[in-house]
């Protein structure tokens, strides 16, 4: 999960403009820098504007790490910040206190409670059921959503996110758990869905 | 359905995503789960959370990214001499 946590590079190296070191950077980090720019804008376009903008930014601002976070950490608060300030350009939103979610605000209950979890691994990642996978995950906040898919999807720490965010470590577990229950909250209404139609069709079979 | 939620499961539910992170200390683990052994929804919860934290894992054969994704950016950053790394 966490693919990129073996890397070391050489800070001396990337500051003194060492091409291949950072071509070695590129490499390690492209790839998950691109899929977080897929999974916040939803597009193939966008994901390579936020990889190829995160970047030249790196490479600008080379001089000015000071090595006081790790390399991965300061790749993927520039490339947050590129992916939000993406969206709220496309949105069209002047006030940046729209993207903060209301942390004080309760964690919405649990509503569904079939238990899918035991469904064949082939029914619940079958094309349709990834689909609403998807779905699900581009319906989070975007707040929400940032923290899901580094904590989540990238495997990185509470405290790294927290740090890449800019946030509290406890606002990064309010929103890690609000944006767990609501996909949670998805799956169910969708997996129930199919548990119920799937047993309409087993009933209809055995009369 | 709000009025069958009691107390306790508010608070479990509080501390899930630490509990299935393996994050709390021992005590609190064994409080949730003698909570849990007499509670199904909040066994649903749990079961339910979990796997969509399994689901959302990317695939391996989906963790690169496409190739000529990759050439333009090495093409952006005046880098492509790099792009085919000796090995
Ligand atoms: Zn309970």
């Amino acid at each position: 999960m966490n693919e990129t946590a073996a890397h070391e590079f050489s800070i001396d190296a990337l500051r003194s403009g060492d091409r291949a070191e950072f071509a070695r950077l590129v490499d390690a980090y492209s790839a998950p820098i691109y899929r977080l720019g897929l999974k916040m804008l939803g597009n193939p376009q966008d994901a390579e504007d936020i990889l190829q903008n995160t970047f030249l930014n790196a490479l600008t601002h080379l001089a000015d790490f000071e090595g006081r976070s790790s390399v991965a950490t300061w790749l993927y608060r520039i490339a947050s910040n590129e992916a939000l300030m993406l969206i709220r350009r496309k949105k069209n939103v002047v006030n940046l206190d729209d993207f903060q979610p209301e942390d004080a605000e309760e964690t919405p209950l649990p509503e569904v409670f079939v238990d899918w979890s035991a469904m064949p691994e082939d029914e619940l990642l079958s094309g349709e059921s990834k689909k609403a996978l998807d779905l699900a995950v581009q319906k989070l906040p975007e707040s929400l959503r940032m923290v899901f898919l580094l904590r989540d999807i990238e495997g990185i720490s509470i405290r790294d996110t927290a740090e890449i965010l800019n946030l509290t470590e406890t606002n990064v577990k309010t929103r890690l758990l609000r944006a767990r229950m609501f996909l949670r909250e998805q799956l169910s209404a969708y997996y129930s869905e199919r548990l119920a139609r799937e047993e309409k069709t087993n009933d209809r079979s055995l009369s | 359905m709000t009025d069958h939620y009691h107390d306790n499961c508010q608070a479990l539910l509080g501390s899930l995503s630490e509990y299935i992170d393996g994050e709390l200390p021992a005590d609190l683990c064994q409080e949730i789960e003698k909570h849990l052994e007499g509670c199904s929804n909040c066994r649903v919860v749990l079961n339910t959370t979990k796997r969509t934290i399994d689901l959302v894992q990317i695939p391996e054969e989906e963790e690169a990214i496409p190739e000529d994704v990759r050439e333009r950016l090495f093409l952006r950053l005046n880098l492509d001499d790099y792009l085919h790394p000796e090995k």
